[in-house]
């Protein structure tokens, strides 16, 4: 080995701690990097390959009933290159053991053949048997949530006839890959599950022989969905069409879409911020790593060694810490993307993962981390290499200190000799204080954007169900009803209060903008369901126009006083001019509001009502969830507080596996930031403090003048990094909205303490470190060598 | 006198002017001077007097702010770095003052570190033996002492075989008793190897040991002794 690699190699050794610091900040940035690149590419693959071999239709309807020769009319409309026509019905399910109600979907399957498409991926069993009425498969995820095997026997309420059914078979669906009761936003397996039947047997069951409910088309080109959808439209309206839409509006797509975009945002953001952390950190250390080389530098020089030769050297001990990080961060990251795509995997409950690194993003971690560790490396070098060896070789010039400003103001009496010293050290080198509290800030703000979703999900979870959304339990009706239907809800056991709404699904357009959503129909008044404006207070509902859901209003660019074409999608489809009143503040979901008799006035039908709020004594529950399972009319009943619970375990699953991965990653970063600092200072001033030694200045006074100096920069880094950290919670919230839910910027003072918390202790056991070296200090070996 | 023998440097109205700080300070004010091979010169001079300027010039660390500085009839000043590098890695071995031993190599990676770039070097052991230091190979810098360092500086310059030997103030940091070790070392390699050897001290005493003792003071040549004996550096005592 050559003696310049034998150098390197035992200098490596000699700042292994430091070393071990910087690589483990480039471990922490490209760990994320690579968990959240990986786990965004299996995702994006896995969907694709699923949505590919499984036939996910391209176009979807659903109509009251249609007879079977109308799907010629539909397969031979342009562009359409497959089409399936089915029945779909909402059912009651009882399944042993489980006291709260069950509503399900049941589609059907064609009885002698492959669907043409959203194929199924039977998981267990079989498909239902042509000739038999009472087999079923089920949803895989809802036959675990009750431990259903092949065999087990269902008991549905098919169009208010009970019938007993054979699970044969667990199965997924690309239609289904988000089972989402409808109006609900998070998955509840346990009380919401999707059912497959032959097409023969439900049909007889639910009255639709020789007929369909539902139609799905297959397209040739996927340009060709706004025709089709125009087309199909027109045919289906003479048959209760409910309007025909693409994959965008499928509710299991769209959220998947929404999820995959918040992920997106995260995969981005997070690796970028942590990435640029690391990159910042190790062209600052390198840059001054080199810095304090520049007598060996001269010394080589004038030997004959070139700058290429030297050049070289630097770069190969920049080279290895840097491709260890790399390494370990690419296996690490490679390891965390696995399970997190596993986790998302299990959630979204895709048959199958394909899971990969990529060549491009290993490199791309790799080029980056490279880049950034020589642009430091070459700016110490040729910092360097600009001095003639005769003057890199001189120690440096007493540096050009000043009376601080301090002093300069007069105030000198209230410094004593050695923070005198700290604060002109400090201000002799302003850029190199600036850098280093810089990366305390951005150490502090990284630790904040790991925590502070916690404390948010909280506060979003409080508003939304305590303060707008109060009523224990929320039912919707197969079919608009008349509002008699109070009465016997009124009536039933245990229900305190009954507050109506009417729901109809509508296309919104302002300008050129439209979106799809649901117009609501609210009764004045009501204690269960309040609408709340942007300070959350109560707000009341205009016997006039409409309220839009705040986001809504930003997505379609309305404000108050503007005028709205509500386009209904269902019933006799009437358009009208709405004007807009309001924006209500809502965190979860989006809709539009309105008066609920207004809104029947809109719709052109008498007093219909699509589902009801209930207040319920606790203790009836269980006789009241009986009662209302009998109910043939009522197509879905949800429980707040299970909705809550929903709500806290799909952000669990979702989200908090990387906050905290997050979180951890931040912690380190700190530490090997303000470690660092700490030990550049030590190994560039040790010749000073031994100086100060031999002066008669005691261990704990040298301490205190080399770490009063990272103390002070701690606590000015403190607060900026405050800053620094609402601004990527900022960046994160702002990313992350969506129609599923927006994450309000509340940043609990607990994520600040936990910030503070975390730099200062990274603080404190970097300074004892530093400490404990200093204690060591050889006051002669100092003294005698000059490098 | 040495008129006879080969010119290896030659300079002309050499001046250097250094920003120290806020303030400028010439270093050089027009130095006139020839080196001839072979030759034992010492620079002596108090500090401040120019001799490490001078020498740095010599050596290519540095360059004049005026005048030139031939080397074997080329001009120093027109060499740009990567001339200047090759001139110092071929020809020259420098000492210094502090000794700038790379302190995580051994005595032997020291050396070495200079032989694996030179085109005919002695074996970094037979340079640590000609300085005496045969049994030290294997230490590193801070096992070793003042002296054993200065003297590894010394293998260290002398290995490549150079053709001019530049030691600043090499006994500076030393004892008498280990200066005149290192000092019998710097003789014997300018004796035995005939390389050009220029000494900076502001130690009068070791001027005896040389050909010819050039005095600077206050930046200019004040006066040039020629030694009709050089004194051997056992004999020296300060």
């Amino acid at each position: 080995m050559k003696a310049l690699d034998r150098k390197l190699w035992r200098e490596l050794w000699q700042m292994k701690g430091q070393a071990v610091a910087i690589m483990l900040v480039i471990v922490c940035g490209v760990a994320i990097h690579v968990m959240f690149g990986a786990t965004l590419d299996a995702l994006g693959q896995t969907r694709a390959r699923y949505y590919q071999e499984y036939r996910f239709a391209d176009v979807f309807a659903a109509l009251k009933r249609a007879p079977e020769s109308l799907r010629e009319r539909i397969a031979a409309l342009p562009g359409v290159a497959e089409v399936e026509t089915r029945v779909v019905a909402a059912v009651h399910l009882d399944v042993a053991g489980f006291a709260e109600p069950i509503t399900g979907r049941l589609v059907s399957i064609p009885d002698n053949r492959e669907p043409r498409l959203n194929r199924l991926y039977l998981r267990q069993g079989r498909l239902p048997a042509a000739d038999r009425n009472d087999e079923v498969v089920v949803s895989e995820a809802f036959a675990q949530a009750h431990r259903l095997e092949p065999g087990a026997k269902l008991r549905v309420v098919i169009n208010g006839r009970r019938q007993a059914l054979t699970l044969v078979g667990t199965a997924l669906s690309p239609e289904y890959i988000h089972q989402l009761r409808p109006g609900s936003m998070f998955p509840d397996y346990q009380r919401y599950g999707v059912l497959w039947m032959g097409r023969r047997a439900l049909g007889i069951a639910y009255g639709m022989e020789g007929a369909f409910n539902d139609v799905i088309v297959g397209l040739t080109d996927a340009r060709a969905a706004p025709d089709v959808i125009d087309e199909l439209d027109r045919l289906l309206t003479p048959y209760g069409g409910l309007g025909a839409h693409d994959r965008e509006d499928q509710a299991s797509h769209r959220f998947l879409s929404e999820e995959f975009r918040n992920i997106t945002l995260s995969a981005t953001l997070f690796p970028v911020l942590f990435l640029g952390v690391a990159i910042f950190l190790l062209n600052v250390v390198m840059n001054r790593l080199i810095g304090m080389q520049r007598e060996q530098i001269g010394t080589l020089k004038a030997f004959g060694y070139g700058n290429g030769a030297i050049a070289l050297h630097y770069l190969k001990l920049v080279l290895v810490v840097v491709l260890v990080g790399v390494a370990v961060g690419v296996f690490a990251g490679a390891g965390l993307g696995r399970r997190l795509a596993e986790l998302y995997t299990m959630f979204f409950r895709f048959p199958f993962l394909d899971y990969r690194l990529t060549f491009q993003l290993v490199f791309g971690a790799m080029l980056l981390n490279l880049g950034g560790a020589m642009a430091g490396t070459a700016f110490a070098l040729r910092a360097a290499f600009a001095l003639r060896p005769a003057e890199a070789m001189r120690p440096e010039q007493p540096a050009r200190y000043r009376a601080t400003v301090i002093e300069r103001l007069g105030l000198q009496r209230l410094l004593s000799q050695p923070n005198r010293m700290i604060l002109r050290h400090i201000e002799r080198r302003p850029l190199k204080s600036l850098l280093s509290v810089l990366g305390i800030a951005l150490a502090c703000g990284v630790t904040m954007a790991g925590r502070f979703q916690e404390a948010t999900i909280t506060h979003m979870v409080e508003v939304h169900y305590k303060l707008s959304q109060r009523e224990d339990l929320a039912v919707t009706f197969t079919e608009p009803t008349s509002w008699r239907a109070i009465g016997s809800l009124d009536s039933l056991p245990g229900v305190e209060r009954v507050e109506v709404y009417r729901a109809a699904p509508v296309r919104l357009r302002f300008r050129h903008h439209s979106r799809r959503t649901t117009l609501k129909g609210v009764p004045p008044g009501g204690d269960l369901q309040r609408l709340l404006d942007a300070d959350l207070r109560l707000l009341d509902l205009p016997s006039e126009g409409v309220l839009l859901t705040d986001y809504l209003g930003e997505l379609l660019g309305v404000q108050a006083g503007d005028r709205l074409t509500v386009e209904v999608l269902e019933g006799s489809r009437p358009v009208r001019e709405v004007p807009v009143v309001g924006l209500v503040k809502e965190y979860l979901g989006v809709a539009a509001y309105m008066d609920l008799a207004g809104l029947n006035r809109l719709l052109r039908e008498g007093p219909a009502i699509s589902g009801a709020y209930l207040a319920v004594d606790d203790r009836e529950r269980s006789e009241l969830y009986r009662r209302l399972g009998d109910i043939p009319r009522i197509a879905g009943t949800a429980i707040r507080e299970q909705e809550i619970r929903n709500f806290h375990r799909t952000m669990e699953q979702t989200m908090l596996f990387f906050t905290f991965i997050a979180t951890v990653f931040a912690v380190v970063i700190a530490f090997g930031i303000i470690y660092n600092s700490a030990r550049i200072a030590l190994t560039e001033r040790s010749r000073e403090l031994a100086s100060l030694r031999v002066l008669g200045f005691t261990r704990a006074e040298i301490s205190y003048i080399l770490l009063g100096e990272l103390g002070l920069l701690t606590l000015v880094a403190i607060p900026l990094g405050f800053i620094v950290g609402r601004g990527i919670c900022t960046l994160f919230v702002d990313g992350a909205r969506s129609e599923l839910y927006r994450i309000p910027l509340i940043i609990h003072p607990s994520t600040y303490a936990f910030a503070a918390t975390v730099v200062l202790a990274s603080a404190l056991l970097s300074g004892w470190l530093v400490r404990r070296k200093l204690d060591r200090l050889d006051l002669i070996a100092v003294l005698k060598t000059r490098d | 006198m040495t008129d006879h023998r080969d010119r290896v440097f030659l300079a002309r109205d050499l001046t250097k002017i250094y920003p120290m700080g806020e303030i400028e300070v010439q270093a050089l004010r027009g130095v006139d001077l020839a080196l001839f091979a072979g030759e034992f010169v010492v620079l002596l001079g108090p500090s401040g007097s120019g001799k490490s300027t001078l020498l740095n010039i010599l050596g290519g660390l540095d360059s004049p702010s005026s005048g030139a500085m031939q080397y074997g009839g080329r001009d120093l000043g027109v060499y740009d770095d990567a001339e200047l590098t090759r001139y110092r890695r071929e020809h020259v071995g420098f000492v210094f003052q502090f000794y700038n031993l790379i302190p995580s190599l051994t005595a032997r990676e020291n050396v070495a570190l200079v032989t694996e770039i030179a085109r005919n070097p002695l074996p970094p052991e037979e340079a640590l033996t000609l300085v005496g230091l045969a049994d030290r190979l294997d230490h590193f810098p801070a096992q070793l002492s003042g002296g054993e360092q200065q003297r590894v500086a010394i293998a260290r310059a002398v290995a490549k075989r150079p053709e001019v030997l530049l030691c600043d103030e090499p006994t500076g940091a030393l004892d008498v008793q280990t200066g005149v070790r290192v000092l019998a070392v710097i003789d014997r390699v300018n004796r035995e190897l005939g390389t050009t050897t220029v000494v900076i001290t502001h130690n009068a005493a070791i001027a005896a040991m040389a050909d010819r003792v050039i005095h600077l003071s206050n930046g200019l040549i004040a006066r040039i002794d020629h030694n009709a004996q050089r004194q051997a550096p056992e004999a020296i005592v300060w």
